[in-house]
């Protein structure tokens, strides 16, 4: 497993900030239409953190219009220009599903 | 053409220069030494021998020990043939390693792909399985009829049906090099590959 780890080590995004389930995160992702590339900021409350090493994706859940909307990012991806964290969530489950069937006051996230 | 033998490692992903996920497996492919070349006009046909991996000597027989030592040779683990475009210019004892692929190519892999044991027919060939309802009962992964009746009064030769699954050689053609690391004897190859981890793996140029 290490000869794994080894391969995809130069990957790794080192310059990113540490963060966890029910942070609020402003994700500024590149996004490239035609020759132009210019950022695309996505904010919400990162809901799980999945998976190791260079395969790691974190979900951010915001609500857009009355709905609900999830991205995965690919942590390591080179596609991340910053991730802001906006605030430190008090949570008590490191995956927030429970937050995709509350609205409103009930979808809340209580400051650390 | 030419090749080489070489061991899974097991998958990861990498980012592209766009960003785009890859999924790939990791190979170690070789170094691999020629213990033997055949030409036509002795053995009958053209081949290059490639020795992979180290083994104790005192696990060797005689016949075979015999063999290493006529290509001054350290006995190897694995022996496979394959076909070299230029016979003249390998000899035995050559060293052939993951340098001769080209990142962006594409290569043949072949393997033993992993062992499933007895399956049923949908696992094993793909059928469709019958009704889970309008009265069906413990006929869900059923094969259905497997012929006819008084004429010809027997099922046919090669009918599909349930048995032994996997652990059977499969050969993927087209599969993309995404990157070549000669210093660590490395090939990563796009997408899933025959196999499990540490299984033995040809690589042949397509």
């Amino acid at each position: 497993m290490d000869l794994l780890h080894s391969v995809t080590a130069d990957q790794l995004r080192t310059d990113l900030p540490q963060f966890k389930a029910g942070d609020t995160l402003a994700v500024h992702q590149r996004v490239v239409e035609g020759d132009k590339e210019r950022i695309q900021v996505f904010q919400g409350a990162c809901i799980k953190r999945s998976g190791g090493g260079a395969n790691e994706t974190f979900t951010v859940r915001k609500i857009s219009n009355g709905i609900g909307v999830e991205k995965i990012f690919p942590l390591h991806s080179p596609r991340i220009a910053k991730i802001d964290v906006k605030r430190r969530g008090k949570v008590r489950r490191a995956k927030l599903y429970y937050l995709r069937e509350r609205k409103g006051k009930m979808a809340r996230i209580k400051d650390l | 053409m030419a090749g080489i033998l070489g061991k899974k490692i097991g998958m990861s992903q990498v980012f592209d220069a766009d960003g785009v996920v890859i999924p790939v497996t990791v190979i170690k492919a070789g170094p691999c030494v020629v213990t033997q070349v055949k030409k036509a006009d002795s053995d009958g046909y053209d081949a290059v021998q490639l020795g992979y991996g180290q083994v104790k000597e005192k696990r060797v027989n005689n016949p075979l020990k015999g063999h290493y030592k006529k290509a001054n040779v350290t006995p190897q683990r694995h022996l496979k043939e394959f076909d070299f475009s230029d016979l003249e210019n390998v000899k035995p004892g050559d060293e052939i390693k993951v340098d001769i692929f080209e990142e962006n190519t594409t290569v043949k892999i072949s393997g033993l792909s992993k062992g499933k044991g007895f399956q049923g027919v949908m696992k094993r060939h793909g059928f469709s399985g019958a009704q889970k309802t309008h009265g069906q009962s413990d006929r869900w992964r059923a094969p259905g009829s497997i012929g006819h009746s008084s004429d010809p009064s027997r099922v046919f030769k090669g009918k599909k049906m349930a048995g032994r699954t996997g652990f059977e050689r499969i050969t993927i053609k087209n599969v993309q090099i995404v990157k070549v690391d000669s210093e660590n004897n490395l090939l990563l190859v796009k997408g899933s590959v025959p196999g499990a981890r540490n299984s033995l793996l040809e690589i042949r140029k397509s």
